[in-house]
Protein backbone atom coordinates (compact mmCIF):
# COMPACT_ATOMS: atom_id res chain seq x y z
CA UNK A 1 0.00 0.00 0.00
CA UNK A 2 0.93 3.74 -1.01
CA UNK A 3 0.19 6.33 1.52
CA UNK A 4 -0.44 9.84 0.36
CA UNK A 5 -0.52 12.98 2.78
CA UNK A 6 -3.05 15.16 0.69
CA UNK A 7 -3.13 18.71 1.47
CA UNK A 8 -6.46 20.72 0.61
CA UNK A 9 -7.99 24.19 0.12
CA UNK A 10 -11.18 25.39 -0.63
CA UNK A 11 -10.81 23.65 -4.17
CA UNK A 12 -9.71 20.82 -3.31
CA UNK A 13 -6.75 18.85 -3.42
CA UNK A 14 -3.55 21.19 -3.94
CA UNK A 15 -2.28 21.06 -7.46
CA UNK A 16 1.00 19.64 -6.12
CA UNK A 17 -0.60 16.88 -3.93
CA UNK A 18 -2.61 15.73 -7.05
CA UNK A 19 1.23 15.20 -8.85
CA UNK A 20 1.73 13.61 -5.25
CA UNK A 21 -1.11 11.38 -6.28
CA UNK A 22 0.16 10.85 -9.86
CA UNK A 23 3.74 9.69 -8.75
CA UNK A 24 1.77 7.28 -6.04
CA UNK A 25 0.12 5.75 -9.34
CA UNK A 26 2.87 5.15 -11.03
CA UNK A 27 4.76 3.67 -8.27
CA UNK A 28 1.82 1.23 -7.94
CA UNK A 29 1.80 0.43 -11.57
CA UNK A 30 5.25 -0.36 -11.40
CA UNK A 31 5.07 -2.15 -8.44
CA UNK A 32 2.37 -4.55 -9.76
CA UNK A 33 -0.92 -2.34 -9.05
CA UNK A 34 0.01 -1.64 -5.98
CA UNK A 35 -3.12 0.51 -4.40
CA UNK A 36 -2.88 4.00 -3.36
CA UNK A 37 -4.64 5.64 -0.15
CA UNK A 38 -4.86 9.18 1.19
CA UNK A 39 -4.83 10.70 4.47
CA UNK A 40 -6.57 14.12 4.28
CA UNK A 41 -6.73 16.26 7.75
CA UNK A 42 -10.18 17.91 8.08
CA UNK A 43 -13.38 17.51 6.89
CA UNK A 44 -13.08 16.03 3.60
CA UNK A 45 -16.74 17.04 1.34
CA UNK A 46 -18.18 15.20 -1.15
CA UNK A 47 -16.09 17.24 -3.87
CA UNK A 48 -13.27 16.56 -2.20
CA UNK A 49 -13.77 12.36 -2.30
CA UNK A 50 -15.17 12.63 -5.99
CA UNK A 51 -11.84 14.12 -7.29
CA UNK A 52 -9.91 11.88 -4.94
CA UNK A 53 -11.70 8.88 -6.69
CA UNK A 54 -10.78 10.11 -10.24
CA UNK A 55 -7.10 10.13 -8.92
CA UNK A 56 -7.56 6.68 -8.68
CA UNK A 57 -7.30 6.52 -4.45
CA UNK A 58 -8.57 3.56 -2.94
CA UNK A 59 -9.32 4.80 0.65
CA UNK A 60 -9.70 8.32 2.24
CA UNK A 61 -8.12 7.94 5.47
CA UNK A 62 -9.93 11.34 7.14
CA UNK A 63 -8.90 12.87 10.44
CA UNK A 64 -10.67 14.45 12.74
CA UNK A 65 -10.73 15.52 16.08
CA UNK A 66 -9.74 18.30 19.14
CA UNK A 67 -5.76 17.56 18.42
CA UNK A 68 -6.36 19.17 14.54
CA UNK A 69 -8.22 22.06 14.89
CA UNK A 70 -5.13 23.99 14.76
CA UNK A 71 -1.67 23.16 12.71
CA UNK A 72 0.97 20.99 14.77
CA UNK A 73 3.37 19.14 12.96
CA UNK A 74 3.75 16.15 15.22
CA UNK A 75 -0.11 15.78 15.47
CA UNK A 76 -0.61 15.43 12.02
CA UNK A 77 2.40 12.79 11.90
CA UNK A 78 1.24 10.78 14.65
CA UNK A 79 -2.21 10.64 12.15
CA UNK A 80 -0.05 9.52 9.12
CA UNK A 81 1.19 7.21 11.19
CA UNK A 82 -2.22 5.92 12.35
CA UNK A 83 -3.45 5.76 8.50
CA UNK A 84 -0.50 3.63 7.49
CA UNK A 85 -1.15 1.16 9.86
CA UNK A 86 -5.01 0.79 8.81
CA UNK A 87 -3.57 0.50 5.32
CA UNK A 88 -0.49 -1.07 5.80
CA UNK A 89 1.31 0.93 3.95
CA UNK A 90 4.91 0.78 3.10
CA UNK A 91 5.57 3.84 1.06
CA UNK A 92 4.51 7.16 2.77
CA UNK A 93 4.68 10.24 0.80
CA UNK A 94 3.40 14.01 0.87
CA UNK A 95 4.05 16.61 -2.13
CA UNK A 96 6.85 18.73 -1.54
CA UNK A 97 5.58 22.01 0.50
CA UNK A 98 6.51 23.30 3.36
CA UNK A 99 3.45 21.35 5.68
CA UNK A 100 4.58 18.34 2.97
CA UNK A 101 8.64 18.09 4.30
CA UNK A 102 8.02 18.82 7.95
CA UNK A 103 5.20 16.17 8.58
CA UNK A 104 7.26 13.55 6.79
CA UNK A 105 10.17 14.47 8.50
CA UNK A 106 8.73 13.78 11.67
CA UNK A 107 6.57 10.46 10.46
CA UNK A 108 10.90 9.77 9.16
CA UNK A 109 11.67 10.45 12.80
CA UNK A 110 9.47 8.57 14.43
CA UNK A 111 9.16 5.62 12.86
CA UNK A 112 13.47 5.53 12.41
CA UNK A 113 13.79 5.39 8.91
CA UNK A 114 15.30 7.65 6.21
CA UNK A 115 13.91 10.37 4.43
CA UNK A 116 14.42 11.64 0.79
CA UNK A 117 13.13 14.81 0.55
CA UNK A 118 11.84 17.03 -2.99
CA UNK A 119 12.05 13.17 -5.23
CA UNK A 120 11.95 13.86 -8.82
CA UNK A 121 11.64 9.81 -10.30
CA UNK A 122 12.34 6.60 -8.97
CA UNK A 123 14.34 3.79 -10.71
CA UNK A 124 14.58 0.35 -9.93
CA UNK A 125 12.12 -0.72 -6.68
CA UNK A 126 14.23 -3.61 -5.37
CA UNK A 127 16.48 -1.78 -4.62
CA UNK A 128 14.48 1.12 -4.28
CA UNK A 129 16.25 4.03 -5.47
CA UNK A 130 15.34 8.02 -5.93
CA UNK A 131 16.59 10.56 -7.45
CA UNK A 132 16.14 13.90 -5.91
CA UNK A 133 16.72 17.91 -6.15
CA UNK A 134 19.58 19.43 -4.03
CA UNK A 135 21.72 22.37 -4.02
CA UNK A 136 18.40 24.20 -4.82
CA UNK A 137 17.96 22.13 -7.90
CA UNK A 138 21.05 22.75 -9.77
CA UNK A 139 22.41 18.87 -8.62
CA UNK A 140 20.10 15.39 -7.98
CA UNK A 141 21.24 12.94 -5.88
CA UNK A 142 19.96 9.26 -6.16
CA UNK A 143 19.32 8.10 -3.00
CA UNK A 144 18.75 4.34 -1.63
CA UNK A 145 15.26 4.00 0.46
CA UNK A 146 15.96 0.65 1.97
CA UNK A 147 13.62 0.54 4.89
CA UNK A 148 10.28 0.12 5.37
CA UNK A 149 8.12 2.42 5.21
CA UNK A 150 9.71 4.07 2.73
CA UNK A 151 9.26 8.04 3.38
CA UNK A 152 9.90 10.92 1.20
CA UNK A 153 8.46 13.55 -0.60
CA UNK A 154 7.67 14.96 -4.07
CA UNK A 155 9.29 17.89 -5.88
CA UNK A 156 6.71 20.37 -6.98
CA UNK A 157 5.89 19.90 -10.96
CA UNK A 158 8.21 16.85 -11.36
CA UNK A 159 5.40 14.97 -12.48
CA UNK A 160 2.35 16.55 -14.20
CA UNK A 161 -1.44 16.05 -11.92
CA UNK A 162 -3.48 13.56 -14.01
CA UNK A 163 -6.55 11.81 -13.49
CA UNK A 164 -6.51 7.95 -13.14
CA UNK A 165 -7.37 6.14 -16.15
CA UNK A 166 -9.92 4.36 -14.07
CA UNK A 167 -11.96 5.75 -11.03
CA UNK A 168 -11.69 4.04 -7.62
CA UNK A 169 -13.62 3.85 -4.71
CA UNK A 170 -11.90 6.36 -2.30
CA UNK A 171 -13.48 5.12 0.31
CA UNK A 172 -14.20 7.05 3.44
CA UNK A 173 -12.94 5.90 6.46
CA UNK A 174 -12.30 7.36 9.48
CA UNK A 175 -9.06 7.99 11.14
CA UNK A 176 -8.63 8.94 15.06
CA UNK A 177 -5.13 8.38 15.80
CA UNK A 178 -4.19 9.07 19.95
CA UNK A 179 -1.83 12.39 20.14
CA UNK A 180 -0.46 12.85 23.03
CA UNK A 181 0.15 15.72 24.70
CA UNK A 182 4.02 16.19 23.64
CA UNK A 183 2.97 16.34 20.30
CA UNK A 184 0.22 19.45 20.44
CA UNK A 185 3.10 21.45 22.46
CA UNK A 186 4.31 23.09 19.17
CA UNK A 187 0.57 23.90 17.28
CA UNK A 188 -0.11 27.09 15.68
CA UNK A 189 -1.83 29.22 17.91
CA UNK A 190 -3.36 32.20 16.00
CA UNK A 191 -3.30 32.72 11.93
CA UNK A 192 -3.44 36.24 10.51
CA UNK A 193 -4.84 37.01 7.12
CA UNK A 194 -2.24 37.81 4.47
CA UNK A 195 -1.84 40.60 3.95
CA UNK A 196 -3.33 41.48 0.17
CA UNK A 197 -1.10 42.42 -2.83
CA UNK A 198 1.64 40.77 -0.80
CA UNK A 199 3.53 37.29 -2.14
CA UNK A 200 0.11 36.17 -2.56
CA UNK A 201 -0.65 37.83 -5.55
CA UNK A 202 2.75 37.31 -6.79
CA UNK A 203 2.38 33.80 -6.47
CA UNK A 204 -0.90 33.70 -8.54
CA UNK A 205 -0.51 36.95 -11.25
CA UNK A 206 -0.20 36.27 -14.75
CA UNK A 207 2.59 38.78 -15.37
CA UNK A 208 5.33 38.91 -13.29
CA UNK A 209 7.73 41.75 -13.68
CA UNK A 210 11.51 40.78 -11.91
CA UNK A 211 14.53 43.44 -10.82
CA UNK A 212 17.78 42.42 -9.96
CA UNK A 213 20.94 44.05 -9.17
CA UNK A 214 20.89 46.02 -12.34
CA UNK A 215 18.53 47.72 -10.69
CA UNK A 216 21.38 49.67 -9.20
CA UNK A 217 19.71 51.04 -6.28
CA UNK A 218 16.68 51.69 -4.42
CA UNK A 219 15.86 54.09 -6.62
CA UNK A 220 16.39 52.30 -9.79
CA UNK A 221 12.76 50.63 -9.80
CA UNK A 222 10.30 53.83 -10.86
CA UNK A 223 9.86 52.41 -14.44
CA UNK A 224 9.72 48.65 -13.76
CA UNK A 225 7.20 49.78 -11.18
CA UNK A 226 5.17 51.23 -14.32
CA UNK A 227 5.43 48.57 -16.14
CA UNK A 228 4.08 45.99 -13.44
CA UNK A 229 1.41 48.68 -13.63
CA UNK A 230 0.70 48.96 -16.91
CA UNK A 231 0.86 45.28 -17.25
CA UNK A 232 -1.52 44.93 -14.27
CA UNK A 233 1.13 42.51 -13.15
CA UNK A 234 3.31 42.10 -9.67
CA UNK A 235 6.62 43.17 -8.97
CA UNK A 236 9.28 40.09 -8.19
CA UNK A 237 12.95 40.49 -7.44
CA UNK A 238 16.24 38.78 -6.62
CA UNK A 239 17.79 38.26 -3.28
CA UNK A 240 20.67 40.67 -3.99
CA UNK A 241 17.62 43.13 -4.37
CA UNK A 242 16.09 42.02 -0.86
CA UNK A 243 19.66 41.78 0.70
CA UNK A 244 20.49 45.31 0.31
CA UNK A 245 17.43 46.26 1.59
CA UNK A 246 15.74 47.89 -1.93
CA UNK A 247 12.70 45.63 -1.79
CA UNK A 248 10.57 44.23 0.70
CA UNK A 249 11.49 39.90 1.17
CA UNK A 250 7.92 38.89 0.49
CA UNK A 251 8.80 40.57 -3.32
CA UNK A 252 11.50 37.72 -3.21
CA UNK A 253 11.51 35.01 -6.16
CA UNK A 254 13.49 31.97 -5.73
CA UNK A 255 14.36 28.78 -3.42
CA UNK A 256 14.11 30.96 -0.32
CA UNK A 257 11.13 32.96 -1.68
CA UNK A 258 8.35 32.54 -4.04
CA UNK A 259 7.70 29.99 -6.50
CA UNK A 260 5.74 31.92 -9.34
CA UNK A 261 4.22 30.15 -12.71
CA UNK A 262 2.93 33.62 -13.93
CA UNK A 263 2.34 33.56 -18.15
CA UNK A 264 5.00 35.65 -18.90
CA UNK A 265 8.00 36.29 -16.14
CA UNK A 266 9.76 39.56 -17.39
CA UNK A 267 13.08 39.55 -15.26
CA UNK A 268 15.10 42.50 -15.55
CA UNK A 269 18.46 42.25 -14.86
CA UNK A 270 18.32 39.17 -12.94
CA UNK A 271 21.61 36.88 -14.27
CA UNK A 272 19.27 33.71 -13.25
CA UNK A 273 21.10 32.03 -10.25
CA UNK A 274 19.84 28.68 -10.11
CA UNK A 275 18.42 29.48 -6.73
CA UNK A 276 16.42 32.48 -8.52
CA UNK A 277 15.66 30.01 -11.47
CA UNK A 278 13.79 27.54 -8.79
CA UNK A 279 11.22 30.22 -8.20
CA UNK A 280 10.40 31.16 -11.69
CA UNK A 281 11.26 27.84 -13.50
CA UNK A 282 7.59 27.19 -13.93
CA UNK A 283 6.73 30.33 -16.35
CA UNK A 284 5.01 29.67 -19.43
CA UNK A 285 7.61 32.56 -21.39
CA UNK A 286 10.30 34.04 -20.34
CA UNK A 287 11.41 37.44 -21.18
CA UNK A 288 14.75 38.31 -20.27
CA UNK A 289 16.29 41.71 -20.14
CA UNK A 290 19.84 42.49 -19.41
CA UNK A 291 23.25 43.87 -20.35
CA UNK A 292 24.62 40.49 -20.81
CA UNK A 293 23.76 38.26 -23.69
CA UNK A 294 25.36 35.07 -21.95
CA UNK A 295 23.57 35.69 -18.80
CA UNK A 296 22.07 32.15 -17.61
CA UNK A 297 18.56 34.16 -17.40
CA UNK A 298 18.86 34.93 -21.49
CA UNK A 299 20.38 31.67 -22.53
CA UNK A 300 17.01 30.01 -20.54
CA UNK A 301 14.46 32.51 -21.69
CA UNK A 302 11.91 32.61 -24.18
CA UNK A 303 13.23 36.01 -25.33
CA UNK A 304 15.32 38.65 -24.93
CA UNK A 305 16.28 41.82 -25.27
CA UNK A 306 20.38 42.89 -24.41
CA UNK A 307 20.85 46.41 -23.19
CA UNK A 308 20.41 48.60 -20.27
CA UNK A 309 17.02 48.22 -18.44
CA UNK A 310 17.32 51.71 -17.32
CA UNK A 311 16.87 52.66 -21.80
CA UNK A 312 15.06 49.21 -22.75
CA UNK A 313 11.71 49.78 -19.93
CA UNK A 314 11.34 53.30 -20.53
CA UNK A 315 10.94 52.53 -24.28
CA UNK A 316 8.62 49.61 -23.48
CA UNK A 317 6.51 51.94 -21.45
CA UNK A 318 6.21 54.59 -23.78
CA UNK A 319 5.21 52.40 -26.95
CA UNK A 320 2.60 50.50 -24.30
CA UNK A 321 1.16 53.99 -23.67
CA UNK A 322 1.79 54.97 -27.29
CA UNK A 323 -0.58 51.45 -28.50
CA UNK A 324 -3.16 52.16 -26.06
CA UNK A 325 -3.55 55.83 -27.47
CA UNK B 1 18.31 34.30 31.00
CA UNK B 2 18.42 32.26 27.60
CA UNK B 3 21.30 30.35 26.58
CA UNK B 4 20.96 29.63 22.73
CA UNK B 5 22.29 27.00 20.47
CA UNK B 6 22.72 27.81 16.82
CA UNK B 7 23.45 24.84 13.99
CA UNK B 8 25.69 26.37 11.14
CA UNK B 9 27.10 23.84 8.48
CA UNK B 10 29.98 25.03 5.98
CA UNK B 11 28.73 24.53 2.15
CA UNK B 12 29.78 25.05 -1.28
CA UNK B 13 28.86 28.13 -2.83
CA UNK B 14 26.41 27.40 -5.18
CA UNK B 15 25.34 30.80 -6.69
CA UNK B 16 27.57 30.50 -9.54
CA UNK B 17 28.07 27.22 -11.44
CA UNK B 18 28.27 23.41 -9.55
CA UNK B 19 30.57 21.01 -10.07
CA UNK B 20 30.73 17.66 -8.58
CA UNK B 21 33.58 15.89 -6.80
CA UNK B 22 35.17 13.73 -9.27
CA UNK B 23 33.62 10.40 -6.49
CA UNK B 24 30.48 12.20 -7.42
CA UNK B 25 29.57 12.14 -3.41
CA UNK B 26 30.01 15.88 -3.01
CA UNK B 27 29.94 19.21 -4.54
CA UNK B 28 33.42 20.44 -5.08
CA UNK B 29 33.08 23.86 -3.04
CA UNK B 30 36.90 24.62 -4.43
CA UNK B 31 36.62 26.77 -7.20
CA UNK B 32 33.11 28.59 -5.96
CA UNK B 33 34.62 28.83 -2.05
CA UNK B 34 32.05 28.01 0.88
CA UNK B 35 29.95 29.69 2.92
CA UNK B 36 26.86 29.25 5.15
CA UNK B 37 22.94 28.41 4.14
CA UNK B 38 20.76 31.99 4.05
CA UNK B 39 18.35 30.57 6.64
CA UNK B 40 21.60 29.85 8.95
CA UNK B 41 22.57 33.22 8.40
CA UNK B 42 19.43 34.43 9.61
CA UNK B 43 19.85 31.31 12.51
CA UNK B 44 22.75 33.37 13.63
CA UNK B 45 21.72 36.93 13.42
CA UNK B 46 18.02 35.54 15.74
CA UNK B 47 20.38 33.79 17.84
CA UNK B 48 22.19 37.30 18.47
CA UNK B 49 19.65 38.80 19.02
CA UNK B 50 17.55 37.05 21.56
CA UNK B 51 21.21 36.73 23.87
CA UNK B 52 21.89 40.23 23.41
CA UNK B 53 21.27 40.69 26.83
CA UNK B 54 24.39 39.67 27.73
CA UNK B 55 23.52 35.93 27.90
CA UNK B 56 25.30 32.47 25.83
CA UNK B 57 24.90 32.45 21.88
CA UNK B 58 27.12 28.86 21.20
CA UNK B 59 27.41 28.55 17.62
CA UNK B 60 27.67 24.36 16.35
CA UNK B 61 29.04 23.30 13.44
CA UNK B 62 29.89 19.34 12.42
CA UNK B 63 32.48 19.48 9.92
CA UNK B 64 36.21 19.48 8.63
CA UNK B 65 38.77 21.39 9.86
CA UNK B 66 37.89 24.70 7.42
CA UNK B 67 34.50 24.62 9.15
CA UNK B 68 36.21 27.20 11.46
CA UNK B 69 35.46 29.78 9.17
CA UNK B 70 31.54 29.58 9.53
CA UNK B 71 32.34 29.51 13.31
CA UNK B 72 34.41 32.51 13.14
CA UNK B 73 31.95 34.60 10.85
CA UNK B 74 29.44 33.40 13.17
CA UNK B 75 31.41 34.64 16.30
CA UNK B 76 32.01 38.11 14.39
CA UNK B 77 28.46 38.43 14.43
CA UNK B 78 27.12 37.72 17.97
CA UNK B 79 27.80 34.69 18.72
CA UNK B 80 29.61 34.30 21.86
CA UNK B 81 31.04 30.76 22.38
CA UNK B 82 31.82 27.61 19.38
CA UNK B 83 31.96 24.35 19.23
CA UNK B 84 33.26 21.90 16.48
CA UNK B 85 32.82 18.53 16.17
CA UNK B 86 35.43 17.61 13.36
CA UNK B 87 34.19 15.11 10.91
CA UNK B 88 34.19 14.48 7.41
CA UNK B 89 30.04 15.78 6.73
CA UNK B 90 29.85 13.78 3.93
CA UNK B 91 30.20 10.65 6.48
CA UNK B 92 27.15 12.02 8.00
CA UNK B 93 23.79 11.55 6.93
CA UNK B 94 20.83 13.78 8.74
CA UNK B 95 20.07 11.14 11.66
CA UNK B 96 23.43 10.87 12.30
CA UNK B 97 24.41 14.78 12.06
CA UNK B 98 20.88 15.23 14.74
CA UNK B 99 22.02 12.55 17.16
CA UNK B 100 26.01 14.38 17.69
CA UNK B 101 24.17 17.58 17.98
CA UNK B 102 22.25 15.74 20.80
CA UNK B 103 25.28 14.65 22.37
CA UNK B 104 26.85 18.04 22.12
CA UNK B 105 23.58 19.69 23.95
CA UNK B 106 23.40 16.79 26.69
CA UNK B 107 27.16 17.61 27.52
CA UNK B 108 26.88 21.15 27.31
CA UNK B 109 23.90 20.58 29.87
CA UNK B 110 25.97 18.39 32.31
CA UNK B 111 28.63 20.99 32.39
CA UNK B 112 25.48 23.51 33.50
CA UNK B 113 25.24 25.24 30.20
CA UNK B 114 21.45 23.96 29.10
CA UNK B 115 20.81 25.33 25.79
CA UNK B 116 17.18 26.02 26.19
CA UNK B 117 16.57 26.92 22.78
CA UNK B 118 18.34 25.23 19.73
CA UNK B 119 18.01 27.06 16.26
CA UNK B 120 18.50 25.64 12.92
CA UNK B 121 18.16 26.40 9.23
CA UNK B 122 14.85 24.49 8.10
CA UNK B 123 17.07 22.67 4.82
CA UNK B 124 20.68 22.79 4.33
CA UNK B 125 21.70 24.74 1.09
CA UNK B 126 23.82 21.75 -0.32
CA UNK B 127 22.24 18.33 0.73
CA UNK B 128 18.44 19.95 1.32
CA UNK B 129 17.48 17.20 3.85
CA UNK B 130 15.39 18.92 5.90
CA UNK B 131 14.60 17.03 8.80
CA UNK B 132 18.04 17.44 11.38
CA UNK B 133 15.89 20.35 13.29
CA UNK B 134 13.11 17.72 13.45
CA UNK B 135 15.27 14.72 14.29
CA UNK B 136 17.06 16.77 16.90
CA UNK B 137 13.74 17.57 18.80
CA UNK B 138 12.80 13.83 19.29
CA UNK B 139 16.80 13.02 19.99
CA UNK B 140 16.23 15.17 22.83
CA UNK B 141 12.43 14.78 23.74
CA UNK B 142 11.78 18.62 23.03
CA UNK B 143 8.95 20.66 21.02
CA UNK B 144 9.96 21.63 17.44
CA UNK B 145 8.17 24.78 15.09
CA UNK B 146 9.90 24.61 12.08
CA UNK B 147 10.26 26.82 8.61
CA UNK B 148 9.66 30.17 11.35
CA UNK B 149 11.39 33.68 10.42
CA UNK B 150 10.70 35.58 13.74
CA UNK B 151 11.78 34.82 17.09
CA UNK B 152 11.58 36.09 20.20
CA UNK B 153 11.88 34.89 23.74
CA UNK B 154 10.40 36.29 26.81
CA UNK B 155 9.44 34.33 30.48
CA UNK B 156 11.04 31.06 29.23
CA UNK B 157 8.36 30.97 26.22
CA UNK B 158 9.53 31.56 22.73
CA UNK B 159 7.15 32.81 20.02
CA UNK B 160 7.96 32.28 16.45
CA UNK B 161 5.93 33.64 13.56
CA UNK B 162 6.28 32.40 9.71
CA UNK B 163 3.94 31.81 6.89
CA UNK B 164 1.71 29.14 6.41
CA UNK B 165 -0.63 28.55 3.70
CA UNK B 166 -3.46 29.84 5.21
CA UNK B 167 -1.62 33.77 6.27
CA UNK B 168 0.99 34.18 8.85
CA UNK B 169 0.92 31.99 11.84
CA UNK B 170 2.22 32.02 15.27
CA UNK B 171 3.49 29.88 17.60
CA UNK B 172 3.90 29.79 21.36
CA UNK B 173 6.29 26.92 22.86
CA UNK B 174 7.76 27.09 26.56
CA UNK B 175 11.46 26.27 26.25
CA UNK B 176 13.27 24.04 26.31
CA UNK B 177 12.43 24.02 22.12
CA UNK B 178 14.18 23.39 18.83
CA UNK B 179 13.34 25.54 16.38
CA UNK B 180 14.03 26.17 12.65
CA UNK B 181 14.63 29.17 10.17
CA UNK B 182 13.52 30.28 7.40
CA UNK B 183 14.99 33.41 5.55
CA UNK B 184 13.15 36.79 5.33
CA UNK B 185 12.64 37.95 8.83
CA UNK B 186 15.51 39.26 9.90
CA UNK B 187 18.71 41.51 8.30
CA UNK B 188 21.52 39.20 9.51
CA UNK B 189 23.91 41.79 10.14
CA UNK B 190 27.36 42.90 8.63
CA UNK B 191 30.55 42.19 10.97
CA UNK B 192 31.99 44.87 12.12
CA UNK B 193 36.24 45.19 12.76
CA UNK B 194 35.97 45.15 16.61
CA UNK B 195 33.27 41.93 16.20
CA UNK B 196 36.07 40.48 13.86
CA UNK B 197 38.87 41.06 16.59
CA UNK B 198 36.86 39.49 19.07
CA UNK B 199 35.82 36.69 17.05
CA UNK B 200 39.27 35.31 16.59
CA UNK B 201 40.13 35.37 20.25
CA UNK B 202 36.92 32.93 21.34
CA UNK B 203 38.25 29.43 21.92
CA UNK B 204 36.10 27.06 20.24
CA UNK B 205 35.17 23.82 22.04
CA UNK B 206 36.64 21.04 19.50
CA UNK B 207 35.37 17.35 19.81
CA UNK B 208 35.43 14.30 17.76
CA UNK B 209 31.89 12.65 16.81
CA UNK B 210 30.41 10.14 19.59
CA UNK B 211 29.45 7.23 17.49
CA UNK B 212 30.09 6.15 14.44
CA UNK B 213 27.60 7.67 11.35
CA UNK B 214 25.71 5.19 9.63
CA UNK B 215 26.14 7.34 6.77
CA UNK B 216 23.74 9.32 4.26
CA UNK B 217 21.45 6.81 1.81
CA UNK B 218 23.34 8.31 -0.97
CA UNK B 219 23.99 6.13 -4.25
CA UNK B 220 25.53 9.34 -6.26
CA UNK B 221 25.36 12.69 -7.33
CA UNK B 222 24.34 14.02 -10.65
CA UNK B 223 24.04 17.51 -12.56
CA UNK B 224 21.41 17.79 -14.36
CA UNK B 225 21.47 17.89 -18.48
CA UNK B 226 21.92 21.08 -19.25
CA UNK B 227 19.26 22.80 -20.96
CA UNK B 228 19.20 23.80 -24.63
CA UNK B 229 18.79 27.70 -25.49
CA UNK B 230 15.89 28.29 -27.44
CA UNK B 231 16.40 31.69 -27.21
CA UNK B 232 14.60 34.57 -29.68
CA UNK B 233 16.49 37.70 -29.41
CA UNK B 234 14.28 40.75 -29.70
CA UNK B 235 16.89 43.57 -30.27
CA UNK B 236 19.40 45.43 -28.81
CA UNK B 237 18.85 48.35 -26.32
CA UNK B 238 15.38 50.72 -26.39
CA UNK B 239 15.20 50.23 -30.55
CA UNK B 240 13.32 46.84 -29.36
CA UNK B 241 10.60 47.98 -27.70
CA UNK B 242 8.26 47.56 -30.59
CA UNK B 243 9.59 44.19 -31.04
CA UNK B 244 8.82 43.72 -27.08
CA UNK B 245 5.36 45.14 -26.94
CA UNK B 246 4.48 42.50 -30.12
CA UNK B 247 5.27 39.97 -27.93
CA UNK B 248 3.18 41.13 -25.37
CA UNK B 249 0.28 40.97 -27.48
CA UNK B 250 0.99 37.64 -29.18
CA UNK B 251 0.58 36.34 -25.51
CA UNK B 252 -2.14 38.44 -24.48
CA UNK B 253 -0.67 39.89 -21.05
CA UNK B 254 -1.32 43.48 -22.93
CA UNK B 255 -4.56 45.04 -21.15
CA UNK B 256 -6.26 47.47 -23.99
C1 LIG C 1 20.91 28.95 -0.20
C2 LIG C 1 20.71 30.06 -1.16
C3 LIG C 1 19.43 30.49 -1.42
C4 LIG C 1 19.20 31.52 -2.34
N1 LIG C 1 17.92 31.88 -2.59
C5 LIG C 1 17.68 32.82 -3.53
C6 LIG C 1 16.34 33.19 -3.89
O1 LIG C 1 15.36 32.70 -3.31
N2 LIG C 1 16.16 34.11 -4.86
C7 LIG C 1 17.21 34.69 -5.51
O2 LIG C 1 16.97 35.53 -6.39
N3 LIG C 1 18.47 34.39 -5.19
C8 LIG C 1 18.73 33.46 -4.22
N4 LIG C 1 20.02 33.17 -3.90
C9 LIG C 1 21.10 34.03 -4.45
C10 LIG C 1 21.51 33.66 -5.86
O3 LIG C 1 22.52 32.66 -5.78
C11 LIG C 1 22.09 34.89 -6.58
O4 LIG C 1 23.15 35.43 -5.83
C12 LIG C 1 21.07 36.01 -6.84
O5 LIG C 1 19.88 35.47 -7.41
C13 LIG C 1 21.66 37.00 -7.81
O6 LIG C 1 20.81 38.12 -7.92
P1 LIG C 1 20.86 39.05 -9.22
O7 LIG C 1 20.59 38.24 -10.41
O8 LIG C 1 19.99 40.21 -8.95
O9 LIG C 1 22.37 39.61 -9.19
P2 LIG C 1 23.62 39.24 -10.08
O10 LIG C 1 23.88 37.80 -10.09
O11 LIG C 1 24.69 40.15 -9.65
O12 LIG C 1 23.18 39.60 -11.55
C14 LIG C 1 22.90 40.90 -12.01
C15 LIG C 1 22.54 40.78 -13.48
O13 LIG C 1 22.10 42.04 -13.94
C16 LIG C 1 22.72 42.34 -15.19
N5 LIG C 1 22.77 43.80 -15.24
C17 LIG C 1 23.57 44.63 -14.54
N6 LIG C 1 23.28 45.91 -14.81
C18 LIG C 1 22.25 45.90 -15.69
C19 LIG C 1 21.49 46.92 -16.34
N7 LIG C 1 21.73 48.23 -16.11
N8 LIG C 1 20.52 46.55 -17.19
C20 LIG C 1 20.26 45.23 -17.43
N9 LIG C 1 20.96 44.24 -16.85
C21 LIG C 1 21.95 44.57 -15.99
C22 LIG C 1 24.05 41.63 -15.16
O14 LIG C 1 24.49 41.35 -16.47
C23 LIG C 1 23.70 40.36 -14.38
O15 LIG C 1 23.26 39.34 -15.25
C24 LIG C 1 20.28 32.14 -2.99
C25 LIG C 1 21.58 31.72 -2.73
C26 LIG C 1 21.81 30.68 -1.83
C27 LIG C 1 23.21 30.24 -1.60
N1 LIG D 1 27.01 19.28 9.51
C1 LIG D 1 26.19 20.13 10.15
N2 LIG D 1 26.66 20.89 11.18
C2 LIG D 1 25.84 21.74 11.85
N3 LIG D 1 24.54 21.92 11.54
C3 LIG D 1 24.03 21.19 10.52
C4 LIG D 1 24.81 20.27 9.78
N4 LIG D 1 24.02 19.70 8.85
C5 LIG D 1 22.79 20.26 8.99
N5 LIG D 1 22.79 21.15 9.99
C6 LIG D 1 21.67 22.01 10.45
O1 LIG D 1 20.45 21.39 10.11
C7 LIG D 1 19.70 22.22 9.22
C8 LIG D 1 18.87 21.39 8.28
O2 LIG D 1 19.71 20.56 7.50
P1 LIG D 1 19.17 19.40 6.53
O3 LIG D 1 18.15 18.64 7.30
O4 LIG D 1 20.39 18.59 6.22
O5 LIG D 1 18.59 20.07 5.33
C9 LIG D 1 20.73 23.11 8.57
O6 LIG D 1 20.17 24.31 8.08
C10 LIG D 1 21.70 23.34 9.72
O7 LIG D 1 21.23 24.35 10.60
Amino acid sequence: MILVLVETDASGAIEVSREALTFARSLGDAGGGIPVDAVVVGDVADALRDQLATYGVRTVHRVTGDAFTSYAGAAWAAAVQEARRQAGSVVVMAAGTPRGNEVIAHVAAREGVAMAANVLSFGGLAPFVVTRQVVGGAALEEMRLDERPAVFTVAGHAVEAQPAPARADAALVDCAPAVSESDLVARVVSTEEPEPDLSGSLRSARVVIGAGRGAGSADGFKDLLELTDLLGGSLGVSRVVTSLGWRPHHEQVGQTGSRISPDLYIPCGISGAIQHWAGCSSAKSILAINTDAEAPMVTKATYAVIGDLHEVVPAINEEIRRRQG
Amino acid sequence: MTNVLVCVKRVPDSSSEVVLTDDGQSVDGRYAGFTMSAHEECAVEIAAQVTSGGDEATVLTLGDADAVEQLRASLAVGCTAATHVVADPQRFGPADVAREIAVVVRDHEAQGRSHDLVLLGNDAADSGDFQVGIRLAYELGRPVVNGVNTVTVADGVVTATGSGPDGHETYRVPLPAVVTILEGGVQPRYPTVPGRMKAKKVPIEERTPAAEPTGPKRVRLLLPPPAPSNVEILGTGPEAAPAVVDVLEKLGVLAR
